[in-house]
């Protein structure tokens, strides 16, 4: 609807914000494979002497695969149990008519936003009392409360937009909604399925509260929390540190990348309706 | 078909929900009625011996004579209006230049997504390095345009703390405001603006009369969702100030958190934590409220 010049303004207010969204992503990776004393006497734009002994470090000296094993596990296995029980609840709650739909669905929206701080301090004292601190289930446990609501929502949002008589041939035929759900929905819903799981790993990858409260040392700390507690001997280890966030960064962006459209999709029919 | 679908047995629809309703409950509504309980009692860690005394509404009444407490509350909604200003704005920049088709537009709309997806922790520490004092790319650029005669230390007054907190939180969140937005325009139907072209009004026109005015819904929802993360911060100030120098940055979240995790003051904790979920809950309301057609099931 822009015409000549203005379309020119539209593109140099594009360029530019995009220009200031990618730098410091550019900057942290330039950084990443400078070293160290170059870094702190004079900061240059151009890397001029590429080296990846932060990355070399991260893992010989710091041990990085062990966070990110840890990430991998916790979120992993939330996000499988948020899809396997999440399917079936937001099938339910998509396709099916019952009393009390709404409420269950405007619970589920609320736990979505839930003040993580709120119920930090009695799934503390609860883990500690199962013996829970400082393991696996102590962080699948506590990252149920936000993947599952967040699964369920958007998965219902996902189904809801299946016809109606996709189903009907199967119901007609005398199959039961438990056929139908397996055999008709789920095959059907794989990229909705996929893109949810992509968003529960996500949200679970960055959490960072949690993961703070619930573990004791390096053994069972997630990426994001090893990453907050680095420390140097003399002063902050930024190389390592940078290296350590372009790690973190590159399956997510790699997700992003990948599912982008869907993931746009998930997100803006959750939050504002169509 | 469809008769026989709204009445077929509503067991087996709550057989399907419960294991999902049972987690949310068991999870996350659960170990919330117990902070409720929790902060009833003077309940110290640190002071076992006193063991755990119900006190009624004695914690909230010290939470309203807390000068920390208002400190904290303050913060917030410093950091809640000033990065919610900037992404609205930012964020409607962004969302009108990608309404347009343009080639490639698809990639720069993952592109954008990107500081959303990452954790907050690594946009934190991005920002806190290109802020560092010696190796900080602002100093760099600040003293070389003039601005600063010599490199200063950002983190140590709250009024200079308080600048790549808000930028990182901008540079994280715009995107997403973006997109939300995004979607708000593209429901815009579109012979509204060949209808003005027609009758000669220019873009800004448009953009005053018909952009705007039928975005408002959008840009309310995405202000109470904003708000909404802004009072839950946490991960962002926690790597990029710890609250400091002192308190003068601390949000309720990291005052709540140092209130039970680190003084082990578990019943204060617990009632600034509810404080906390009371003032989210309000906006969750209204936000749930706006998106209530949509719940009710109908599409």
């Amino acid at each position: 609807m822009l015409t000549g010049w203005q379309r020119w303004i539209a593109g140099g207010v594009l360029a530019l914000l995009v220009g200031l969204t990618a730098f410091p992503f550019y900057w942290g990776i330039v950084a990443s494979l400078t070293p160290e004393a170059t870094l702190f006497r004079e900061p240059s734009l151009w890397p001029t002497h590429i080296i990846l002994d932060h990355y070399r470090a991260l893992f010989d000296e710091r041990d990085f695969w062990i966070p990110i094993r840890n990430s991998v596990i916790v979120a992993g296995t939330t996000t499988l149990l948020c899809i396997a029980v999440g399917s079936l609840a937001a099938y339910a709650l998509a396709r099916l008519e019952f009393r009390g739909k709404t409420t269950i669905l405007s619970l589920i929206l609320a736990v979505t936003m839930f003040p993580q701080i709120s119920i930090v301090s009695p799934l503390y004292l609860l883990l500690r009392a199962l013996r829970l601190i400082d393991t696996y289930p102590g962080l699948i446990l506590p990252y149920l409360t936000f993947a599952m609501p967040l699964a369920v929502w958007l998965l219902v949002g996902f189904f809801r937009q299946l016809p109606l008589d996709l189903e009907e041939a199967a119901l007609v035929d005398g199959a039961s909604r438990w056929q139908s759900f397996t055999r008709v929905i789920l095959p059907v819903s794989v990229p909705a399925l996929a893109t949810t799981a992509i968003l529960t790993f996500i949200y679970c990858w960055n959490e960072f509260l949690f993961a703070l409260s619930f573990t004791l040392g390096p053994e069972r700390q997630t990426v994001p929390v090893a990453i907050a507690l680095f420390r140097g001997q003399y002063q902050v280890p930024w190389g390592q540190i940078l290296a350590a966030a372009v790690v973190a960064t590159v399956p997510v962006a790699a997700m992003v990348l990948l599912a982008q459209r869907r993931i746009v999709q998930g997100l803006t029919a959750g939050a504002v309706k169509g | 078909m469809r008769q026989q679908h709204s009445t077929e047995d509503p067991r087996q629809a709550w057989a399907y929900v419960t294991p999902a309703l049972a987690i949310v409950l068991l999870v996350a509504l659960f170990p919330l009625a117990w902070t409720v309980w929790e902060s009833l009692h003077q309940h110290d860690l640190r002071m076992p011996w006193l063991g755990r005394p119900f006190v009624g509404l004695a914690n909230y009444g010290e939470i309203l004579r807390d000068p920390r407490f208002w400190g904290a509350l303050a913060h917030t909604a410093f950091f809640a209006v000033t990065s919610i200003a900037l992404e609205l704005v930012f964020g409607l920049f962004l969302a009108l230049a990608l309404n347009e088709s343009f080639r490639g537009r698809g990639l720069v709309r993952a592109a954008v997504l990107i500081p959303w997806a990452i954790p907050t922790v690594v946009a934190a520490l991005l920002w806190r390095f290109m802020f560092d004092s010696q190796a900080g790319i602002a100093n760099a650029v600040l003293v070389r345009a003039g601005v600063l005669d010599e490199p200063i230390v950002w983190f140590i007054r709250a009024a200079t703390a308080w600048v790549p907190v808000i930028l990182a939180d901008v540079w994280k969140t715009t995107p997403f405001v973006a997109l939300l937005l995004l979607a708000g325009l593209q429901n815009i139907d579109r012979s509204l603006y060949e209808a003005a072209a027609t009758d000669g009004a220019g873009p800004w026109w448009q953009l005053r009369h018909i952009t705007l005015p039928l975005l408002a819904p959008a840009m309310l929802v995405v202000l109470i969702f904003r708000t909404l993360d802004a009072f839950r911060v946490f991960d962002l100030v926690y790597v990029l100030t710890g609250g400091g120098p002192g308190t003068s940055t601390e949000p309720i979240s990291i005052y709540a958190f140092n209130a039970m995790l680190q003084n082990l003051e578990f019943g204060y904790g617990a009632a600034l934590s509810v404080v906390i979920f009371l003032m989210t809950f309000g906006l969750a309301v209204l936000y749930i409220k706006g998106l209530r057609a949509d719940l009710g099931g109908g599409r």
